[in-house]
């Protein structure tokens, strides 16, 4: 055991002495999983080269090179993206001098931008990555109003740089919380989104770029102009609008917004009621980040919750990822989506097919996130996010053995595994734990 | 303390009543002689107060669950956990009269003519058993109005039962039979204080009533907590406890005054007492709401220094850290597979934590504390196998659905009753249509006492809760 730690502690400093870089691999005698609804494929081989996929399919049409990795059977996945989520804004949820995903004091609301809180060593953000979880798309929750601020699109490999896209979308709520938040009740929601959304559009006209446009005092209604500049991308639709949002008729309530602002670029998060309005939501092409598993009337705006809610949703044509946020933490991702899977087997319920589920956890949230073809999924050009597991990853207990992202392995140690080790026997006969390091 | 003085005053008014009856009494013997004997010796009650309660230690609230009628039934050919570590191939289980009839190989005789159900390629294990829920004092939905677990106006309310705050409508119940294979449940109070009352040990049935689901013959536990939710909600008022050390504090002065009480024979009725005598007699178990390992060995030691026994440490999330300790007190922990992070004290949580304790031979039991995650604690079980497989634990099927069967039973007390699938004991059984601890495995039949209280195969086995009737989703398959 002691053997084992030290070789631990001297990988992790290696890591530490030289940036890693991404290198050529080819990953053989693989249960290759594409990621975009398809089934696995046997005896795959992925190969990844200057840190993008450029080969996932049967050994056969295989090009050579890299460094050679045995799979011996194991899945080979794209690595999970998880959506949505608070990684790298939080360190402990309930001690609130660690928690940056809430920010109810704030004077701004729209404007707030997730990616200038991420920090990408968090221990949730190492822990994910050890639980296969490559990129997430990460966000405030709304607290302070109405609006959550601008998310952003984060890789999980610890680097310097974290942010792959900043203010990649804004999220509103428009739940029963909203309402609470915009003092009292849904068509308040209503009114404030509204109101928002006419002040950036006044903006739209003004010359320069959101973010740099003149604002003058008499603009100003409702939101200081930070927060109104930050809607103009999402106004003229160049910036995805995330609703948060559980009731039917909260879900049609919000797919009318585009009768008023034609641009809009919607995406409904929660929908625990989507299922009874899944053939609107189809019809809207609007993709929804769906509760997962969530079947409880735990709120009057969620009492049809039902765990076929997902898969009825994608029986209508509905493009449906899984939401980590509904979820006790985000790296439950993988067992929801083979809970969503063993639905095919229960009478009168909805599930999805085992490569559909693994989609709702990769290529879809990635489609979502506006990295469609690039994360998510295993073809050529996406970024070398790939996964190597235990067993099935859609298994309860499943972990990755290995994980690269960018093409680069990382390390997946962590504040767990290393508590791991050190109580992996209890003997003080020598020394304390302490000192078993 | 605004609570006790409440406690005081309530406590004084009962003295003033007890003493008004007994001079009632006393004045009228020959009266009440009279009396007797126009109503005959039977009803000879000279001596008794005009009015009283029912006597402490008689039951109240009773029970009023009686099994559903059942037929006898057998299942043969599936993969049979008896709940106690063992596995049978091709086995057999047979039910009848609410109990189990006989457990065994594919050889076990059966009768004729009773209902048998062909378990190819399925498993059968003891009725899940959740140590941990507040389910019906927390219920769906979760307004205001429902928030029933915590009496949080007192750091210690031993007087508070739970039983006295769940809803039998709450929706969360059919969704952890159907879903979870749940047949018996402890439902706690929560852990705002450091004697937070008793628990309620149920029957997983729709009723009617609170005592139309209450186990019969389970013991009561108290609910006891440690640590940061304590301090923080009666810190944050301004009062004792605010600290860990106050909490114990405040824990020790209390378990004093219950020793007093419990040598005091002429001492005055005071119900949160009699459940702290109940500790210390043995005949209420303590379930410690307990994250930190050095809270979980001072805790033990302060039973040590009162006199009583803690049963089962919850959440436990550093249980690993004193496995050893854990086993030597034959102190169960009831933990979750993967929650940590979310509070301080459950910052070091592993995924190693069961296998650990199980590797040290302490006793473990997976829990759910949760509305959602006790309809998968097979799951949460198989993630908890897994991370010791990784190292090299090995922890066979058969013992780990024990953690969240027999273990868990045996915690709340009931272990002679159910948990395991043995000659005898009450036949509560779950038929799953896949291995139970693989994520593509429900439910496909749940016994409770040997009536079919769910079948996956019949929509109209799914229990619908008045709250549900008329609402989107009635009787959907959630």
């Amino acid at each position: 055991m002691k053997k084992l730690l030290s070789l631990g502690a001297v990988s992790a400093l290696a890591l530490a002495a030289a940036p890693a870089l991404a290198q050529d691999v080819t990953i053989t005698n693989a249960r290759v999983v594409i990621g975009d609804g398809s089934e696995p494929i046997e005896g795959g081989t992925v190969v990844v080269q200057g840190g993008k996929v450029v080969y996932a399919g049967p050994a056969s049409g295989a090009p050579a090179g890299g460094t050679s990795v045995d799979a011996k059977g194991a899945y080979v996945t794209p690595g999970i993206f998880a959506t949505v989520t608070s990684l790298g804004l939080s360190d402990v949820s309930a001690v609130s001098e660690t928690e940056d995903s809430r920010a109810a004091a704030t004077p701004f609301s729209a404007s707030l931008d997730a990616a200038t809180g991420i920090n990408p060593v968090s221990q949730h953000i190492l822990v994910h990555r050890a639980a296969g979880v490559t990129r997430a798309a990460t966000a405030l929750s709304p607290t302070g109003s109405i609006f959550s601020g601008q998310g952003a699109i984060i890789d999980l490999d610890g680097d310097a740089s974290p942010v792959v896209q900043a203010r990649a979308f804004q999220m509103v709520d428009l739940s029963e919380n909203g309402a609470r938040l915009a003092g009292g009740s849904r068509p308040a929601a209503h009114a404030l989104l509204r109101a928002s959304l006419r002040e950036a559009q006044a903006l739209t006209g003004k010359p320069g770029l959101p973010q740099t446009t003149e604002i003058t005092k008499d603009d100003e209604v409702l939101l200081s102009r930070f927060d109104a500049e930050a809607l103009v991308p999402v106004v003229t639709g160049k910036q995805k609008l995330y609703v948060k949002v559980e009731r039917a008729s909260d879900i049609r309530a919000a797919l009318a917004l585009k009768d008023e602002f034609a641009a809009l670029d919607l995406v409904l998060v929660g929908a625990s009621e989507g299922w009874l309005v899944a053939g609107e939501i189809a019809a809207a092409k609007v993709p929804v980040i769906a509760n997962g598993l969530n079947d409880l009337p735990d709120t009057f705006e969620e009492l049809g919750a039902t765990q076929s809610n997902a898969g009825r949703l994608a029986r209508a044509g509905v493009k449906v990822a899984i939401n980590a946020s509904s979820l006790q933490n985000p790296r439950r991702l993988q067992q929801a989506a083979g809970n969503l899977v063993a639905l095919n087997r229960l009478p009168g319920a909805a599930g999805m097919s085992w490569g559909q589920a693994f989609a709702a956890i990769s290529s879809v949230p990635a489609d979502i996130s506006g990295m469609g073809g690039k994360a998510g999924v295993l073809k050529p050009g996406a970024l070398g996010d790939v996964v190597i597991w235990t067993e099935d990853p859609l298994e309860a207990g499943a972990v990755p053995r290995e994980v690269f992202i960018g093409g680069i392995k990382q390390d997946l140690t962590n504040h767990q595994t290393r508590l791991r080790d050190r109580y992996r026997d209890l003997d003080e006969s020598q020394r304390p734990e302490a000192y078993d390091w | 303390m605004f609570a006790d003085t409440k406690r005081r005053a309530r406590a004084g008014a009962l003295a003033t009543l007890a003493s008004a009856c007994a001079l009632i009494a006393g004045a009228t013997v020959a009266d009440a002689k009279e009396r007797d004997k126009k109503k005959g010796k039977d009803e000879a009650v000279a001596e008794a107060p005009a009015f009283a309660a029912i006597k402490p230690g008689d039951p109240v609230y009773p029970s009023t669950y009686k099994p559903y009628p059942g037929v006898a039934s057998a299942i043969r050919g599936a993969t049979v956990y008896d709940g106690r570590g063992k596995k049978i191939e091709n086995g057999v289980v047979f039910m009848s009269g609410g109990k189990i009839t006989a457990v065994g190989g594919p050889d076990t005789p059966i009768p004729a003519d009773i209902a048998v159900f062909d378990g190819t390629g399925k498993f059968v294990t003891p009725g899940i058993i959740d140590i941990h829920s507040h389910l019906g004092d927390y219920p769906s939905p979760q307004v205001e109005a429902h928030s029933d677990g915590n009496e949080a106006t007192s750091p210690t309310t031993p007087e508070v039962w739970a039983e006295h705050s769940v809803w039998p409508q709450d929706p969360g119940f059919s969704r952890a039979l159907a879903n979870g294979g749940i047949t018996a449940l402890q439902i706690l109070p929560g852990s705002a204080n450091l004697m937070g009352g008793r628990s309620v040990t149920l029957k997983n049935v729709p009723a009617r009533t609170m005592q139309g689901m209450k186990f019969p013959g389970a013991p009561y536990s108290m609910k006891m907590a440690c640590g940061e939710n304590p301090k923080r909600v009666y810190g944050d008022r301004g009062r004792m406890p605010s600290t860990r050390m106050g909490n114990l504090a405040v824990n020790r002065e209390t378990w004093l005054g219950a020793i007093d009480y419990a040598n005091d024979p002429k001492a005055k009725r005071d119900i949160g007492k009699e459940t702290l005598v109940g500790v210390l007699k043995g005949e209420i178990l303590i379930q410690n709401h307990c994250y930190r390992a050095d809270e979980m060995a001072l805790v033990m030691d302060m039973a040590k220094e009162m006199g009583y026994k803690v049963t089962a440490f919850h959440h436990a999330v550093e249980a690993y850290k004193i496995a050893d300790l854990l086993r030597e007190n034959d102190v169960c922990s009831a933990i979750w597979a993967d929650w940590y992070g979310f509070k301080m004290e459950s910052y070091d949580g592993i995924l190693e934590n069961a296998a650990f304790l199980q590797r040290e031979g302490a006793c473990v039991v997976i829990h759910s504390d949760d509305a959602n995650d006790i309809q998968r604690l097979n799951q949460e079980a198989a993630k908890a196998q897994a991370a010791g497989q990784r190292l090299g634990i090995e922890i066979s099927d058969a013992t780990v659905i024990g953690w969240i069967t027999y273990n868990a039973a045996k915690a709340m007390g009931i272990g002679d009753m159910t948990g395991s699938l043995e000659t005898g004991k009450m036949a509560d059984v779950v038929l799953w249509n896949g291995d139970p601890l693989s994520v593509y495995s429900r439910p496909e039949k749940v016994w409770i006492d040997g009536a079919l209280m769910f079948d996956a195969l019949n929509p109209k086995t799914r229990p619908v809760s008045d709250f549900e009737l008329g609402q989107p989703g009635e009787g959907d398959v959630k």
